[in-house]
């Protein structure tokens, strides 16, 4: 089922024609109503007016996590706060949030990406949709919810957790599309079998999943123990939120919405532009976007573009599913996680020199993250108990800091190796990455 | 009349106490007493030693974290009764003990309890005026 057969089935031709319309129209808009965009382009002696062609893209500046950093909280909208109607944001490399804005158009737009998502896994006004991924300031559930309801669909909006009240509602209501991250879908999936409950019975057919990394044998696992059909998607709130690329029934990587927004493969050591089938980084620009518009923004994120036709009929491009990050951004049960948060928290706590690792494994399907901390001379106390308040600070900054917790363990100095000086940060014993 | 005290802290992982004691001994000092508190994880061993600053030197550089801690060392009859006269006396004054331990000393008369209280410049004199022979660091270290 498309969604947008004039859209996504558009000739190539065509298609990088509005590309290049739009690019230009965004360019413009950015050079004159965002300030760092303006000075970029000075500095890199271009003006909007001087991207000519698609090809000329690869002259304008990279934009980084850390631009929005710098301008936080609004420096980088395009748009008056009057005509911003909605702000999201996800957690930054230091604390600092990543703040976006949409205007009315903008969340419009947003639906019309996630109706088109919905519509990959067959989803119309017959269906029931819940929506178990988190609302609030994250962008997935409120995306889920928005593009949802543009298809027709009955949304249940229960958001994320009560794993069991979840459960009965699936049950009890009918669901038949589930929308939430695969290592949740998964352990929901056990929590059934532990009550007893089929999930091949209920009407349940069709699961959109995606806000972290997985691997293909995860998406057989919850084919086999959901009994539906798992579809990959992948979007992030920098570009839009979910809704940037999706995949197809075929299940053969994900069509990035190119009439929306202009995906790069880079090599992240160079900022080269790679030819399609060459793994690198991905760098989406947005074309329609009014309040949080984006320049060749570099998501960390691992891939490889393919642009052989695909037998669904759609025309845009597709990603391979993410293989892995350029930067050490891990994400646990949805959240991102910057080892130098972890750092910072210790730093705050009175740790002059914090040794510390992440440890990330998954136990029945749940992301577990356990923090070895080596206990300095600072730290120590000769009491059970002043250690024990010492582990349960670190827990609690650690919790307000990232909203997850986390159990913290700890050990001698030196226990965690270093290499070259540099300690190993993270242990991540997941395998979601494809090897 | 304060008393140094080497703290340790040690992950329960086999060989680790060796470890502290092969440290020591080849820079020949004695321990006179120690302690070991545990959790699950982790634990702290407390040390008196004949020679605390260099032990906690050469700890320092065999890579353990360590600390010194003050505490106080009182001489108690070797007999019934010996240690619960002392304990009244510092709960009737609202003195709490963190943790305490105890050994014999050389002599056999007498035993010897270290234990460490929140505020130990408060505490002397409590005990003194009780007339708790309080012991020197140089004494237990020595004796």
């Amino acid at each position: 089922m498309i969604w947008s057969q004039e859209y996504e089935c558009m000739s190539r031709h065509r298609l990088r024609e509005l590309q290049l319309k739009r690019l230009r129209q965004t360019l413009h808009r950015v050079e004159q109503n965002v300030p760092m965009y303006r000075d970029r382009f000075k500095e890199a002696g271009i003006t909007a007016d001087d991207i000519r062609s698609l090809d000329d893209l690869k002259h304008l500046p990279f934009t980084v996590k850390q631009d929005m950093r710098d301008n936080y909280p609004f420096g980088l909208l395009a748009v008056p706060m009057s005509e911003v109607s909605r702000i999201h944001a996800s957690s930054g490399t230091t604390g600092k949030m990543t703040v976006v804005g949409y205007t009315k158009n903008d969340i419009s737009t947003w639906a019309e990406l996630m109706a088109r998502t919905f519509s990959c896994a067959g989803v119309t006004n017959s269906d029931i949709v819940q929506v178990a991924y988190g609302y609030g300031l994250f962008t997935g559930g409120l995306g889920a919810h928005y593009g949802a309801e543009r298809t027709g669909a009955t949304v249940v909006p229960i958001s994320g957790g009560n794993t069991k009240r979840q459960l009965q509602i699936m049950k009890d209501f009918g669901t038949t599309v589930l929308a939430c991250t695969p290592s949740y879908a998964l352990y929901m999936a056990e929590t059934a079998a532990e009550i007893g409950l089929d999930l091949h019975e209920l009407p349940l057919r069709a699961g959109l999943f995606g806000a972290e990394p997985w691997s293909e044998n995860m998406r057989k696992e919850i084919e086999a123990k959901l009994g539906i059909m798992a579809i990959d998607i992948y979007g992030l709130s920098e570009i839009i939120g979910p809704g940037v690329a999706s995949e197809c029934p075929e299940q053969n990587g994900l069509h990035v919405f190119e009439d929306h927004f202009i995906v790069e493969i880079i090599d992240p050591a160079t900022g080269e532009v790679l030819p399609p089938g060459q793994k690198g980084e991905l760098v989406f620009t947005s074309l329609t976007k009014e309040a949080f518009p984006i320049v060749r923004y570099r998501t960390r994120d691992i891939s490889i573009l393919y642009e052989e036709p695909c037998l669904c009929g759609r025309t845009h491009v597709r990603i391979h599913r993410i293989m892995g990050r350029t930067d050490d951004m891990l994400i646990i049960r949805g959240v991102n996680v910057f080892p130098s948060q972890i750092e910072s928290v210790l730093l705050e706590i009175g740790d002059i020199e914090p040794h510390y690792q992440l440890v990330v494994d998954r136990h029945d399907n749940l992301d577990d993250l356990e923090i070895w901390i080596e206990v300095s001379e600072k730290l120590f106390s000769d009491e059970v108990s002043g250690l024990e308040d010492l582990e349960h600070k670190i827990k609690e900054a650690i919790h307000s800091t990232l909203g997850i917790s986390a159990r913290i363990k700890l050990v001698e100095p030196k226990t965690i190796p270093r290499s070259e000086g540099k300690a190993k940060r993270v242990i991540d014993r997941r395998e979601i990455y494809p090897s | 009349m304060k008393v140094k005290q080497v703290s340790i802290f040690l992950e329960n992982k086999s060989g680790r106490l060796a470890q502290v004691t092969k440290v020591l001994s080849e820079q020949n000092i004695n321990i006179r007493a120690l302690s070991l508190a545990d959790t699950a994880d982790y634990g702290i061993l407390r040390l008196i030693v004949n020679d605390p600053d260099t032990a906690l030197a050469v700890l320092k550089q065999n890579g353990f974290t360590v600390r010194s801690t003050e505490v106080v060392a009182i001489q108690v009859p070797d007999r019934p009764g010996g240690l619960a006269g002392i304990l009244q006396a510092l709960e009737d004054l609202g003195i709490n003990i963190e943790y305490m331990y105890a050994f014999v000393g050389k002599t056999h008369e007498n035993a010897v309890v270290v234990f460490r209280v929140k505020d130990i410049d408060q505490a002397i004199p409590v005990l003194q005026s009780h007339g708790v022979r309080l012991l020197t660091g140089d004494e237990i270290y020595q004796n």
